[in-house]
């Protein structure tokens, strides 16, 4: 009886090892920001869309903007308020109002932005956390 | 002797007229209930309506006078999953561009703030033309009221995000106010099949 417990115990203990290392290997082909991936995909792309193209002059392009590397300080602080009125994209003038996500901390809003800022041939510099810090202290 | 022979013709026949002949033409179902008066099967159709699009235009079932229409629900400031469901109708407004036999509707769920005003600056910044996309608005109940016809949701939610509650179902409507094909908007393998059953239906003449 102990025997077989102790058999079954090691089967138990072989399978923990496996699926901890399959779950390690399907990581390694998944984007260098996965969890900002995640983010992304629950708070984005419902309006910037999973490719981030947009929709066309309702919802600016995230994909190839230009908006990224003009202003990135401005980033954490829409991520987490929001933002309204007129923005220019690409040359082009945009007016639709974003809710924000006062429920991501400083740590997501990070690899929010480097996912965006490594997406879709993006390839725009990453950010660090302590500037995402400061400029989330410093929002209007 | 004779009989075998006759079976063995039977046989043949059998299979030749079993052979795959020239691919037989999807037909699209007619979609709903439908009842037999007087031997005649009545189907579901479309019952009268009236609304306002982008151009202060009258819209009633004679603006689709001999076409087909795609029917969907929106609104503007929708925080899930209308610009998806937007993005997937350009999608059908730009594969049927040159197509005088469809036109698109899109209905707002949320006439107090989407506007006449409202709804052209948004066709406006889609960069679609308002004779062939119309956003209409009206009566909420009596877009509320349409859209059970059309058997797709819309209403009113507080615990929904935005306010309010629809589906994003897209709808196919012949020139006989009979809906003929639906599919997920938000899914763009589904969008894909719904396309065709558009050119199924435009083929139908």
């Amino acid at each position: 009886m102990k025997g077989s417990s102790r058999i079954l115990n090691g089967f138990f203990f072989i399978g923990i090892v496996f699926s901890l290392f399959s779950t390690l290997n399907s990581c390694e082909d998944k984007h260098p920001y996965f969890q900002g991936k995640i983010l992304y995909e629950n708070f984005c792309a419902n309006c910037h869309m999973e490719d981030g193209s947009g929709l066309v002059e309702v919802i600016p392009p995230l994909a190839g903007s230009d908006y990224l590397i003009k202003y990135p300080e401005k980033l954490p602080c829409m991520i987490r308020y929001g933002i309204s009125g007129k923005m220019e994209v690409n040359g082009k003038t945009y007016n639709t109002e974003m809710p924000g996500a006062p429920q991501l901390t400083e740590f997501e809003i990070t690899n929010v932005i480097n996912y965006v800022n490594t997406a879709w041939g993006n390839n725009y510099p990453i950010a660090k956390h302590l500037e995402i810090r400061a400029a989330l202290e410093k929002c209007e | 002797m004779m009989k075998c022979l006759f079976s063995f013709l039977a046989v043949i026949l059998i299979f030749a007229c079993a052979a795959p002949g020239p691919p037989k033409k999807k037909k699209l179902p007619i979609i709903g209930n439908k009842e037999v008066v007087n031997g005649d099967t009545i189907y579901h159709t479309i019952p009268d309506f009236s609304f306002i699009d982008q151009d202060s235009n009258l819209i009633t079932n004679g603006t689709f006078k001999d076409k087909a229409y795609v029917v969907d629900f929106f609104f503007i400031s929708c925080p899930t999953i209308c610009p998806k469901t937007t993005k997937q109708m350009l999608r059908i407004y730009d594969q049927f561009k040159e197509e005088d036999g469809l036109k698109l509707v899109a209905h707002t769920v949320d006439p107090k703030r989407d506007s006449v005003a409202a709804l052209k600056l948004y066709a406006h910044n889609l960069n679609v033309d308002s004779d062939r996309w119309h956003f209409v608005t009206g009566d909420k109940s009596d877009i509320y009221d349409i859209a059970e016809e059309y058997f797709s949701v819309a209403k009113e939610d507080p615990d929904a995000p935005g306010g309010f509650d629809h589906s994003g179902r897209f709808i196919l409507v012949d020139k006989n106010r009979m809906v003929r094909s639906f599919c997920n908007g938000t899914d763009p393998g589904d969008v894909d099949r719904f396309m065709e059953d558009i050119q199924i239906l435009l083929d139908e003449g």
